[in-house]
């Protein structure tokens, strides 16, 4: 089992911690191995970030992406940078309120997570209802348990509510998706 | 305590017998720098065991050589960033730096600056000759104007650099400067620098007969000396000239080089104030873990 | 007072036995653990996380941490923390290492156990701060000037910049010698999983201080209480040996020799064969598909990862490609690639440069064995499918 996950969004949207999440899930709360790796760079200050993770059950060689899986986008400019490292077949998931043109003549899952965000009080918290959409969309190999873990091992525990909370509604939501 | 030990028995006590005889030339100043040295750990009853003297390189930097205790030799202008991390380990030794003036203020301008900055409790002693010696004379950061160097063949056209001042700005706990024929007061003044906590510095005038004196019409021994004593001039009485002299004795004063004790408060070290931070971090910490470690 | 960790606090301060962290962090977390009692360092590209790690967590653990003025400091305040008596370590990358040299030959010559990390990137001069590479393998070995030996350790993933550090330390204080964690931008950024060893699962080697009558040390000679050793006794500061430490060339009691031929070369090939001597103790290697293998990689560092996927590649379609990775590169594995030379056609040295390793590498292979190198500059890694391209080509 092998898969590569790339997520990318602007400066700031908490692109990296996503990642971050996903790989300690796989890493820490399920037996399995992951990496990753960002941008660096004027890049990552502002302007399109993004960050790949690979989950395996076996050691990693390679650490960058060779053939994306899935990808994330939580911003138009990523989605467009980004876009050409994909295959044909990767999984592509946006939030349609950040990513607005999206047509690439081909299915995309489409998940208010920013929205989902600002509902529950903190548009800070897009990104931990991202995670939740991607688990609930895409089969990472880690169960849904480990990656809630993850989150709440990794935020803040002053706002640890609102970001299960944030976690939740992004898991939900991604269950119900369906590529449009 | 002073008066119940003579040279004899000071040098007996304090000097490293297997690095004898020194490099230091007739006339230079620094064996007296040496001796006040001496005098002033002996006035003190400081333990010998429990002393770290570093230095960089150059003439000056080889008196550690000379004592008998533990010295640390280091590169060229950095025995500052040396004796930082010598006292960082080890907070309770008294590290004193031997430099001069090249290795403080040209290559190692910046960890001077850094070290006083920070506030580390060691005690400087800088040996000013205003020129580069060891190297064969070659132009200094504290050459007056028009000092002729090897390296300034037809005249020196750069500011010097007051070392003293430069410390003074920097917050430096403790701050004099003295020739080294005065021979009281700079061991008063070592004495004082070493028990000051903080960054402390002491600026000793010492003249260099052979890579200065030579060259600057200066080359005769007493020569030499008595342009110091000429040139130099208590810093209150400087100020009183320039406050109330007339015209003729400012013009007279005004480029002499000022000496005394410009700067004497107490600071806490760095390392004092890092050792409460560590403490108080510790303790939170074993209050998280519930008591235990 | 002199800072000894707690190594059960500091074991306390990381916290969970299995962490997803950085390859930097995990060289602090390796420092924090050997017993780090000083770190000195100056903030650099892709380098400054392992500082940033070190400034958290050291105070907590009762040692002490400063951002000093530069590089040059850095070195200087890590070398004279050391002679206070404690375990030292400064993280830093290319042109940080650049400006460390002199003080670098100043540990070798004065015999100072210390750590440097280095998180490298390319150069000259500024290059690519962001990207990671390989630009420092050789300055390790020949950047200080005159003649000299080096230590140093290329960790491949991030597991190994937590392991490698603690045992940078070690070799460090067995050795009396400075040792440098070679890691690299790529290594040093990635996350990656690690278990970190607790306290009974170290193995923790410390300097031999100088026990024997005051009166009788000899400072700059064979160990007085480890016959045999080329490694003397460690005199500490502050331990009533007063002992005088010079970059200057110097004779067994430590006094200047600068103009004595004799002592010269008894100190330079003391300093240098102390550590030769165990060249082969000190190989380390790991061999991957080597057993029939007739064209491999030598490899180190990050460009291990995309060697060995591109062996296991080659394998899948039948190429007989194997692969020799260095952990430690200095001193030089000498014997394991004159020995490896003989029995395959060719070696092919991947590297992020023009080319370093491949020097020794060519150096000691046997003659009939051909050693290229496959560069890739940049600031990026080799793809595994480039690296294959050089088995199917080397195979034809």
């Amino acid at each position: 089992m092998k898969k590569e996950i790339q997520v990318a969004g602007f400066g700031g949207q908490g692109v990296i911690l996503s990642g971050f999440i996903i790989g300690k899930a796989a890493c820490v709360f399920a037996d399995l191995n992951a990496v990753q790796s960002q941008s660096y760079g004027p890049e990552a200050r502002g302007g399109a970030a993004k960050t790949a993770v690979i989950i395996s059950d076996e050691t990693i060689g390679y650490p960058r992406p060779t053939s994306i899986d899935v990808f994330v986008s939580m911003a138009q400019e990523a989605f467009n940078s980004y876009l050409p490292d994909c295959r044909d077949d990767t999984v592509l998931i946006i939030d349609p309120d950040l990513v607005t043109q999206s047509d690439v003549g081909r299915p995309v899952y489409k998940v208010r997570v920013q929205k989902i965000a600002e509902d529950l009080g903190n548009k800070i918290v897009t990104n931990i209802a991202m995670v939740g959409a991607l688990t609930g969309i895409y089969d990472l190999g880690v169960p849904d348990e480990a990656v809630k873990k993850a989150v709440i091992d990794s935020v803040p525990k002053k706002f640890m509510d609102l970001n299960i909370n944030a976690f939740e509604k992004g898991l939900e939501a991604g269950k119900n998706a369906r590529p449009e | 305590m002073s008066e119940m030990i003579n040279q004899t028995e000071m040098r007996e006590k304090y000097l490293r017998k297997g690095m004898l005889p020194s490099i230091f030339c007739n006339g230079c100043g620094h064996g007296s720098s040496l001796d006040y040295t001496f005098r002033a750990i002996e006035e003190l009853g400081l333990d010998l065991d429990n002393m770290v003297f570093a230095s960089g390189i150059g003439c000056s930097s080889r008196i550690p050589g000379y004592i008998n205790a533990d010295g640390l030799h280091t590169t060229h202008g950095r025995s500052l960033a040396f004796a930082t991390g010598v006292k960082a380990a080890n907070p309770e030794l008294d590290v004193v730096v031997f430099s001069g003036d090249g290795d403080a203020t040209g290559i190692g301008g910046n960890h001077f600056i850094h070290a006083a900055r920070r506030n580390i409790d060691i005690t400087v002693i800088i040996l000013n000759n205003f020129i580069y010696g060891m190297t064969g004379g070659q132009v200094a950061p504290t050459s007056p104007k028009g000092t002729i160097a090897t390296t300034a063949p037809y005249g020196n056209l750069e500011g010097a650099f007051d070392i003293s001042e430069l410390a003074k700005s920097l917050g430096a706990a403790y701050v004099a400067r003295w020739p080294v024929f005065y021979p009281s007061q700079p061991i008063k003044s070592i004495k004082d620098a070493i028990q000051t906590k903080g960054f402390s510095l002491v600026e000793l005038m010492s003249p260099c007969p052979t890579a200065y004196g030579r060259r600057n019409k200066l080359g005769n021994i007493k020569k030499l000396w008595d342009w110091y004593e000429d040139n130099s001039i208590l810093a209150e009485e400087y100020d009183k000239i320039m406050n109330y002299g007339t015209d003729e004795e400012k013009a007279e004063t005004i480029n002499k080089i000022k000496i005394g004790v410009f700067q004497h408060t107490e600071k806490v070290g760095f390392f004092e104030a890092y050792e409460e931070q560590i403490a108080n971090l510790m303790a939170n910490d074993d209050k998280k873990w519930g008591g235990s470690k | 007072m002199r800072y000894e960790l707690d190594p059960v606090r500091v074991r306390k301060i990381l916290g969970n036995k299995k962490q997803f962290i950085m390859g930097d962090m995990a060289i602090a977390y390796g420092g924090l653990l050997a017993g780090v009692g000083f770190f000195g360092g100056y903030p650099i590209t892709p380098a400054s996380e392992v500082a940033e790690g070190m400034a958290r967590m050291l105070p907590r653990a009762g040692g002490t941490f400063i951002q000093m003025e530069d590089e040059i400091a850095s070195m200087a305040a890590i070398i004279g923390a050391a002679w206070s008596g404690t375990k030292t370590m400064t993280a830093t990358s290319g042109p940080g290492f650049s400006l460390m040299m002199e003080n670098y030959g100043y540990a070798i010559m004065t015999e100072t156990p210390c750590v440097i990390a280095n998180v490298q990137r390319t150069g000259p001069s500024t290059g690519q701060p962001t990207q990671g590479a390989q630009g420092d393998m050789l300055q390790t070995r020949w950047g200080s000037h005159g003649d000299m030996m080096a230590i140093a350790l290329c960790p491949s993933t991030v597991q190994e910049c937590l392991d490698m550090t603690i045992e940078a330390f070690n070799l460090s204080e067995k050795y009396r010698h400075p040792v440098v964690l070679l890691a690299d931008g790529e290594v040093g950024h990635l996350r990656e999983k690690v278990v970190i060893p607790d306290v009974d699962e170290m193995e923790l080697i410390e300097r031999i201080e100088a026990t024997v009558d005051k009166d009788k040390f000899i400072p700059y000679s064979e160990s007085q209480t480890n016959p045999g050793s080329k490694v003397p006794d460690f005199p500490t500061f502050g331990s009533g040996y007063r002992s005088y430490v010079t970059g200057l060339t110097h004779n067994d009691m430590g006094f200047p020799a600068t103009d004595k031929q004799p002592d010269h070369e008894r100190l330079i090939n003391r300093l240098v064969s102390k550590i030769t001597d165990d060249r082969e103790k000190l190989t380390d290697v790991e061999e991957i598909e080597l057993e029939d293998a007739e064209i491999v990689f030598v490899t180190y560092g990050a460009s291990a990862r995309p060697a060995e996927s591109a062996v296991r590649m080659a394998r899948a379609k039948g190429i007989k490609a194997g692969m020799l990775r260095l952990k430690l590169v200095w001193p030089f594995p000498e014997k394991a690639i004159y020995e490896l030379s003989k029995k395959v056609s060719k070696i092919i040295v991947p590297e992020m440069s023009l080319g370093q390793m491949v020097h020794p590498v060519r150096e000691f292979a046997a003659k009939d064995c051909e050693v290229i190198v496959a560069p890739k500059v940049g600031g990026v890694m080799h793809l595994p499918v480039e690296l294959l391209a050089y088995l199917e080509e080397g195979s034809q």
